[in-house]
C-alpha cells in the first residue's frame, strides 16, 4: 500500500469530527438502544463524544496499535461503558453496536475528504475497519466478563443464602445442607459453620445431609475436612439424614466417614443435648417424679 | 532473645501466643515449657493461639511434641481459640494435632484441665497426693 | 490467556526474621490484590513452608513476589529459588511425611494442596525453583 492509511484516518477523523460525531449519534439513536428506555439520549451522546475525542488524542498518539499505551484511555472508557451496559442489562447486539455503528460515519467522511484519490480512500478505510473491528472486541470481551462477573456474585451469594446456620439451643448449632455440594459451595459451607461456632461458641454442629441428593467421595472429603477443621477449634460435629442409598453408596465407595452419624437431625439433637449435660424429659413424667 | 511467659494456674501451665511466631521462638517455648512442668509437676498445659494467624508445619510440629513430651511428663495439652481460616488452612495443609484436646476458648480449655485435675483427685493420685493419702 | 505481571518484588530469605518478613509481606499483597482470609491464611501458610524449606534445605535464597493479572483475574505468585543442592527425586520430596531433614513432610506437598498453581524445577547441584500461585 502506498498512502498511509493511518495518517488519512487521523487527519479525516480530526478535521471531520463534529460531522462523524452528528453521524454517529444519529446511528445509535436509530439503533434501539433508547428504545428500550435503559439509557437516555442524552447520556450516549456524552458517551459518544467522550469515545470519538478519545479516539482521535488515541489515533494521534498509538497509530493503529489499538492494544498499545496510546489507547489505554480509550480502552478505558469503552470497558467503563461496556461494563454498565452488561449491569444495566444491554445485549450483547447492542453493546457491541455502539462501537460498530462508529464505523459507516467514519467511512462516509473518508469518502468526503479523499474521495479524489482512490487509494488513500482504501488505505483509510483499511485503517478505519482495522482499528474499530479492535475497539469493538475490546468491549464485547469487557462486556463478557462483567456478565461473569454478575454470575459468579451471584453464584455466591446463592451459596451463602443456600447455607444458613441455625442456633438449635445455647451451644448446639446446625447446619442443614440442602442441594449439591461442590467445591466452591463447600467452601462457603465450611467457612460459614466454622464462623458461627465461634460466635455463638459452640460445642457442637450438626451438619444435616437430609438435602443432599447425592454423596460422592469428593463431598464426603469436604465433609469431613469440616469436621476435621471444627475439632482442631475444639468443637465436635455430628451427621445427621444419610439417607440409606447414600450411605449404600458411600459403602461401595469406600468412603468411609469416620464421625459420629444419627439417622435423623432430632436424634442428632438428642445426643447433642445429652453431651452437653441435658436430658429432655416428657412434662407429664417430669411432674409424676417430681410428685414421687 | 524474647521468651513468650508462661503462667502457672493452680495445677495448670497457661501460655497466650500473642506475637508471629518464628522459629527459634517456638523451639524457646518448647523447652521453657518442658523444664516449667517438671518443676511445677503441672498436670495441664493451655496453650491460647486466638492471635495466631497462621500455623504451619513448623508450629504444628512444635505443638505435637509439647503435648507428647507433657504426656511423658503426665500433663494434658489442650490448644485453645484457634481462628477458623487457620484451622481449614491445617486441615488442607494435612497436619494432624494427635495428641491434643482442643477448646473454643480459654476459658472451656481450663474446664477440660479442671476436669482431669479432678477425676485424678478421685481417683486418689492426683496433684492433691498428700490428702488422700491418710 | 495471557499473565501479565503488574507489581514485583523480591525478598531475601537468608534467616528465621527472613522467614516472617516473608510471611507478612505475603500477607499484605494477599490482601492488595482482595483474597478472602481463608485464601489469605492459605497462601501465607504455603510462603512459609516454601520460605523455610528455602532456608533449610537450600541454604537461603530469595522470594519473587508477583501480582499478576489473567484477563480480569487477580492473583499472587510466589516464586522461591536456592542455589542450594536440589531435589533429585521431586516425585519422592512431594509425598507426604517425606523428609529429608527431621521435618514433619509437609512442606512441599502441603504448599501444592494450598495453592492453585504448583511448580517445581530442581537441578541436583545447581538448586531448587518453586512457583505457586493462588487466584481471588
Amino acid at each position: 500500500m502506498t498512502m498511509d492509511g493511518t495518517e488519512v484516518l487521523k487527519r479525516t477523523v480530526t478535521e471531520d469530527e463534529a460531522a462523524i460525531l452528528g453521524d454517529w449519534t444519529g446511528a445509535l439513536r436509530e439503533s434501539g438502544s433508547l428504545q428500550s428506555g435503559r439509557i437516555r439520549e442524552a447520556e450516549l451522546q456524552t458517551q459518544a463524544k467522550a469515545v470519538l475525542a478519545q479516539f482521535r488524542d488515541a489515533l494521534a498518539a498509538g497509530g493503529l496499535d489499538a492494544d498499545g499505551e496510546g489507547y489505554a484511555s480509550l480502552r478505558e472508557t469503552l470497558a467503563d461503558i461496556s461494563r454498565s451496559r452488561a449491569i444495566q442489562g444491554f445485549t450483547p447486539t447492542d453493546t457491541a453496536n455502539f462501537v460498530f455503528s462508529l464505523k459507516e460515519p467514519v467511512f462516509e467522511a473518508l469518502r468526503r475528504t479523499s474521495a479524489a484519490d482512490a487509494s488513500a480512500l482504501a488505505a483509510g478505510v483499511w485503517a478505519g475497519g482495522k482499528v474499530l473491528d479492535r475497539l469493538g472486541l475490546h468491549t464485547m470481551e469487557v462486556f463478557l466478563a462483567s456478565r461473569e462477573d454478575v454470575i459468579g456474585r451471584q453464584g455466591q451469594e446463592i451459596a451463602e443464602l443456600s447455607t444458613p446456620v441455625v442456633r438449635l439451643w445455647d451451644g448446639i448449632l446446625a447446619l442443614p445442607l440442602i442441594g449439591t455440594l461442590d467445591s466452591a459451595r463447600t467452601g462457603v459451607v465450611m467457612e460459614n459453620l466454622l464462623q458461627a461456632i465461634v460466635d455463638e461458641e459452640a460445642e457442637i454442629a450438626i451438619i444435616d445431609i437430609t438435602g443432599v441428593p447425592t454423596v460422592d467421595t469428593l463431598v464426603a472429603q469436604h465433609l469431613l475436612k469440616t469436621v476435621a477443621a471444627a475439632r482442631l477449634m475444639g468443637a465436635d460435629c455430628i451427621v445427621s439424614g444419610i439417607r440409606p442409598q447414600i450411605a449404600q453408596t458411600m459403602v461401595h465407595l469406600g468412603v468411609e466417614l469416620n464421625v459420629v452419624s444419627k439417622a435423623t437431625l432430632a436424634d442428632a439433637f438428642a445426643v447433642a443435648l445429652r453431651r452437653t449435660g441435658r436430658k429432655v424429659v416428657r412434662q407429664q413424667a417430669a411432674v409424676a417424679e417430681e410428685r414421687r | 532473645m524474647d521468651r513468650i511467659p508462661i503462667l502457672k494456674l493452680g495445677g495448670a501451665l497457661i501460655v497466650t501466643i500473642q506475637v508471629d511466631m518464628h522459629d527459634r521462638l517456638a523451639l524457646a517455648l518448647e523447652e521453657d515449657l518442658t523444664a516449667m512442668i517438671a518443676r511445677t509437676g503441672a498436670r495441664g498445659v493451655l496453650i491460647e493461639i486466638s492471635a495466631l494467624e497462621i500455623v504451619d508445619s513448623f508450629i504444628g510440629r512444635m505443638l505435637v511434641s509439647i503435648a507428647a513430651v507433657s504426656r511423658v511428663l503426665d500433663a494434658e495439652t489442650v490448644v485453645a481459640g484457634m481462628r477458623p481460616a487457620v484451622a481449614i488452612t491445617l486441615v488442607e495443609l494435612g497436619l494432624e494435632l494427635t495428641g491434643i484436646k482442643t477448646a473454643l476458648n480459654v476459658e472451656r480449655g481450663m474446664a477440660l484441665i479442671q476436669a482431669r485435675l479432678s477425676k485424678d483427685e478421685e481417683d486418689g493420685y492426683g496433684g492433691d497426693r498428700d490428702r488422700h493419702e491418710g | 490467556m495471557t499473565v501479565t505481571v503488574t507489581k514485583a518484588e523480591t525478598l531475601p530469605i537468608r534467616s528465621g526474621d527472613d522467614v516472617v518478613r516473608v510471611r507478612q509481606r505475603v500477607r499484605a499483597l494477599a490482601i492488595e490484590i482482595g483474597l478472602g482470609l481463608v485464601d489469605q491464611t492459605k497462601i501465607v501458610t504455603a510462603a512459609s513452608e516454601l520460605a523455610r524449606n528455602t532456608l533449610d534445605y537450600g541454604g537461603g535464597g530469595d522470594m519473587r513476589a508477583e501480582i499478576v493479572l489473567a484477563g480480569m483475574r487477580k492473583g499472587l505468585r510466589l516464586t522461591f529459588e536456592d542455589q542450594g543442592p536440589g531435589i533429585a527425586d521431586i516425585e519422592q520430596a512431594l509425598t507426604d511425611h517425606y523428609t529429608s531433614g527431621g521435618g514433619l513432610g509437609l512442606g512441599l506437598g502441603g504448599a501444592k494442596r494450598l495453592s492453585n498453581e504448583f511448580h517445581i524445577e530442581s537441578t541436583p547441584g545447581a538448586g531448587t525453583r518453586v512457583t505457586i500461585a493462588r487466584w481471588k
